[in-house]
């Protein structure tokens, strides 16, 4: 019998183990047009050719239909609260405060939704099919991506 | 024998980097091609089952966005399998033996180009034991390939005979990737890149997409399709342990093709080598003779994309059938480090 | 016509948080091993495996059925690795079923796990893209704006939620292996959970769990041979649409609706909550019992909620169509496994082995799955009788 000199230091039950693996994410051609938009602030959906259905942000294709999306369609930054919630769960190095309200909005004139934040009003006068408009942070500030809008807030007057 | 019919093949072109493109992007338009060139339409496929890998491209859950390029509404049959989409082919091959289904869609798609994918691959490895030592995946094949040599199995000539043949064959294929002719003298004076193997015996990194369709013999001639018929598929898998496997041999392989109904009027073999050496190894596995030509669409060698790589020997087996090439044909899918896990599929023509 | 299949032999692990006693091939075999003792047979017995987990990147491991091949006893054999999402740990048991049913195989072995200890789940899946902001709202930030609709429609009262809470932590005290054993539960205990997302409070919701749940599904042979009752597989469905498009119905997916009705054709059910005995139904947030009935076609649309409230998925109250009486999702989820677990509880019902949680006398019992946004479901029904 060998004598084990670590017989008595236990199992090892956890080791590190860290990955770091660096990607270059791509977005997609049909998604250009989109985020060259709104790195001016602006906002590009996509046509579906079959049901003429308006999408923002689009990934190619009219998933419903399976076909590539062909039009460009320059929408507002106004739209309506389609769901929401108010999220309380406090998660580690989350910037944002919460609670807050996280909500499906669907712009005018599209006809899918997004998710994005509700601002300036109190979270229990949130309401479904609130008219909302975009908070865009400040010009210097813009980059490629939904996050130049800060969040969204009713529309003056709108709501009761 | 079975009555499944592959009728349909379609190959985006395999590229080094497929730009910006997305999953919906790489896969709608070989799908399309697929329906088109067999006739049929979308709400005639029964099921539909497709092959991708998250961290090729870094982000989870690829496969859901690939069901944005299907229309899939009204809702699809549809599965997923998170390996080569040849293994994609065999779900629904045993779905169509169950009588589950008659017609089938398979897609594979890879995008590699984004990250490192020999680095990638060294997350298949043993998570506690070889994983954190990151061995990426041509030094593993640099082993197999040591061991080849030292074996005896092969020689460096026959190494650069199989690289001639692939950019040979590949002349013949437009969607090949590596299609520069080379010679013996030229493989000669290339140096080393991870020895033994140099750039020349490992598969380029691609990107790209497959897709293809099968259905039952019976709708394949009601509708006066071509096709290729399979006879029988099957797959095994070896030791994750290198030490534990012979690395000159594969009897995975060969136990598979035997149960798919390997003979010996095969006159071609798709084959998974993603390097020169393993051709060499899947020849000698498979008890090929001399006369059976090899990946006549130049092979992995010529383009490799991940996840596709597999179904492509198959649908590139069943395209040459198609053609009235050979009558007869095998095609060949791996996964893993070192040809860890094979799967062979038996064609013949109608 | 498909071979008759049955599930012959079924294997569970104690799920907890975190099971830091094994490494994930020592709990990957823990429950096929636990599945072999169940069906009486060897290793050697088994002729292919199918294995499923939810995404790689929640171990931080890739295609992990190459480095399981050894643990599973699967060298040269077939071995397939399923991954729809949520609904993987179904689909995975159909794709072995499939197996069977294609007369190729006569016995294989299922095994769906999930060892989220091992990595940083939430990490995995808030990789960031520029189509969305970065909410960090979790899973429960997709979820309850649908739940909250779902309220809205049907004009439910706030405590059904909570109810359903409590119904499946009582279960969960009848199963030994559930992830939470909370004998104190009650409203009270639930209604003072701290809110995480509205109407969604932290007891509403289901854990994050470590386990693996196994089966050996046979053949009409390998069944005879068996020596415990098979759970005959009556029929199976699978389901996906889109994630997102224009006019998506998604408090009341299509997909589950055809799946459903698929999977009930097959099995010969007309009104499913009475010719049921008892169903496994993926319920991660407590309301989606309420949907999933209606969804399901167990009642009317905005009636799901009173069943709840009647007692009707209860077990202890002597409901009529009780649901997850192994405690269910909100008692342990581990989740590319939860999925083979509602399947594999099912099959444990009609075998009359589900111990202290048996609905007496079940002949036909329901195992759903689903994932995604809503989007994927897989479902089986499993009989006591072959047909
Ligand atoms: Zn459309």
């Amino acid at each position: 019998m060998s004598s084990n000199p670590n017989e008595s230091a236990g199992p090892v039950t956890m080791m590190q183990a860290p990955l770091y693996l660096q990607y270059r994410f791509t977005a997609g051609t049909s998604s250009l047009s989109f985020l060259h938009a709104i790195k001016r602030g602006r906002l590009i959906g996509r046509r579906c050719p079959g049901c003429e259905s308006v999408y923002i942000p689009c990934r190619g294709s009219c998933a419903r239909c399976g076909v590539a999306t062909c039009d460009n369609i320059e929408l507002t930054d106004e739209g309506v609260i389609d769901k929401f919630t108010v999220v309380h769960i406090p998660i580690p190095n989350n910037p944002i405060k919460p609670p807050f309200v996280v909500a499906h909005i669907r712009l005018n004139g599209a006809d899918n939704a997004f998710h994005h934040l509700i601002g300036e009003v109190d979270n229990d006068k949130v309401k479904l099919g609130m008219k909302v408009k975009a908070v865009w942070r400040p010009e210097s500030e813009w980059d490629y991506g939904l996050d130049n809008i800060r969040y969204f807030k009713p529309l003056g007057g709108e709501h009761d | 024998m079975t009555d499944i019919a592959i009728v349909s093949y379609a190959q985006a072109p395999m590229v080094r980097d497929a730009g910006c493109a997305n999953e919906v992007e790489l896969i709608m338009p070989v799908i399309n091609e697929a329906l088109q060139a067999c006739g049929l339409a979308r709400t005639d496929i029964d099921f539909v089952c497709s092959g991708s890998a998250d961290y090729l491209q870094g982000a989870p859950f690829a496969f859901v966005a690939g069901v944005d390029a299907l229309g899939a509404f009204p809702p699809i049959k549809e599965s997923h399998v998170e390996m080569d989409a040849a293994w994609a082919l065999y779900e629904c091959y045993l779905k169509m033996l169950a009588g589950d289904i008659d017609s089938a869609l398979i897609y594979g798609f890879g995008k590699s180009s984004p990250g490192n994918l020999p680095e990638v691959l060294s997350l298949q490895l043993d998570p506690y034991y070889l994983q954190p030592l990151c061995p990426d995946s041509v030094s593993l094949a640099a082993l197999q390939a040591r061991a080849m040599l030292d074996a005896g199995r092969c020689t460096r000539e026959q190494m650069n005979e199989v690289v001639i043949n692939s950019r040979r064959q590949a002349q013949k294929n437009p969607r090949a990737q590596l299609r520069k002719p080379v010679s013996q003298e030229q493989l000669q004076a290339e140096v080393d890149w991870i020895a033994p193997l140099k750039k020349s015996d490992c598969c380029p990194i691609s990107d790209g997409a497959s897709a293809l369709v099968i259905c039952r013999e019976s709708q394949a001639r009601e509708m006066g399709l071509p096709y290729a018929r399979v006879v029988g598929m099957d797959h095994r898998i070896e030791s994750h342990m290198l030490g534990f496997r012979d690395l000159t041999d594969s009897p995975s392989a060969r136990n598979a093709a035997k149960s798919a109904g390997l003979h010996n009027n095969i006159e071609a073999a798709e084959l998974h080598a993603p390097f020169s050496h393993q051709e060499i190894l899947l020849r000698q596995s498979l008890g090929l003779s001399e006369n059976v030509d090899i990946n006549p669409s130049g092979g992995a060698l010529a383009g490799n994309v991940m996840m596709a790589a597999g179904l492509d020997r198959i649908g590139s087996m069943a395209a040459a059938i198609l053609r009235g090439d050979y009558k007869f044909g095998l095609a060949h899918a791996t996964s893993g480090p070192c040809l860890q896990q094979n799967l062979v599929t038996i064609l013949e023509a109608a | 016509m498909a071979n008759h299949a049955a599930v012959i032999g079924v294997g569970q692990v104690k799920y907890q948080t975190q099971r830091d006693d094994v490494s994930i091939a020592g709990l990957v075999r823990e429950a096929a091993q636990n599945a072999l003792d169940d069906a009486q047979l060897e290793w050697s017995d088994i002729d292919a495996v199918v294995i499923g987990k939810a995404p790689d990147m929640f171990e931080g491991h890739m295609m992990p059925e190459l480095y399981l091949a050894d643990a599973l006893c699967a060298t040269n054999k077939p071995i397939l690795r399923v991954h729809t999402a949520g609904s993987v740990g179904g689909s995975t048991a159909i794709v072995a079923a499939s197996h069977v049913q294609s007369g190729v195989f006569e016995r294989v072995l299922t095994v769906a796990y999930e060892k989220q200890s091992e990595s940083n789940a939430m990490w995995a899946l808030s990789s960031k893209q520029p189509f969305a902001t970065h909410l960090n709202a979790g899973a429960g930030g997709f979820f309850a704006p649908l739940i909250r609709e779902y309220i809205q429609r049907s004009n439910a009262p706030a405590e059904v939620g909570m109810q359903v809470a409590v119904k499946d932590r009582l279960h969960a005290l009848r199963n030994p292996l559930a992830h939470l054993h909370m004998p104190d539960i009650d409203l009270a205990t639930v209604e003072a959970s701290p809110m995480l997302w509205e109407p969604l409070r932290f007891l509403e919701s289901c854990p994050s769990s470590d386990g693996a749940c196994a089966m050996i599904i046979g053949s009409e042979r390998a069944a005879a041979a068996s020596p415990k009752k098979p759970a005959w597989i009556r029929g199976t469905a699978m389901r996906s649409e889109p994630t997102n498009f224009a006019g998506r119905e998604q408090v009341n997916p299509q997909a589950g609706i055809d799946c459903a009705k698929d999977v009930y054709r097959q099995a010969g059910i007309q009104n499913p909550r009475k010719d049921l005995d008892t169903a496994e139904i993926y319920v991660p947030f407590s309301w989606y019992e309420p949907m999933w009935l209606e969804n399901l076609g167990f009642c009317d649309i905005g009636e799901g909620w009173k069943l709840t409230l009647e007692g009707a998925t209860s077990l202890p109250e002597g409901g009529d169509i009780p649901w997850n009486c192994s405690g269910g999702v909100l008692s342990t989820n581990p989740i590319g496994a939860s999925g083979m677990i509602r399947f594999a509880e099912a099959a444990q019902q009609v075998r009359g082995l589900a111990g202290d949680y048996q609905v007496e006398g079940t002949q036909l019992a329901l195992g759903h799955a689903y994932g995604g946004g809503a989007q994927f479901f897989s479902m089986w029904v499993v009989g006591a009788e072959k047909q």
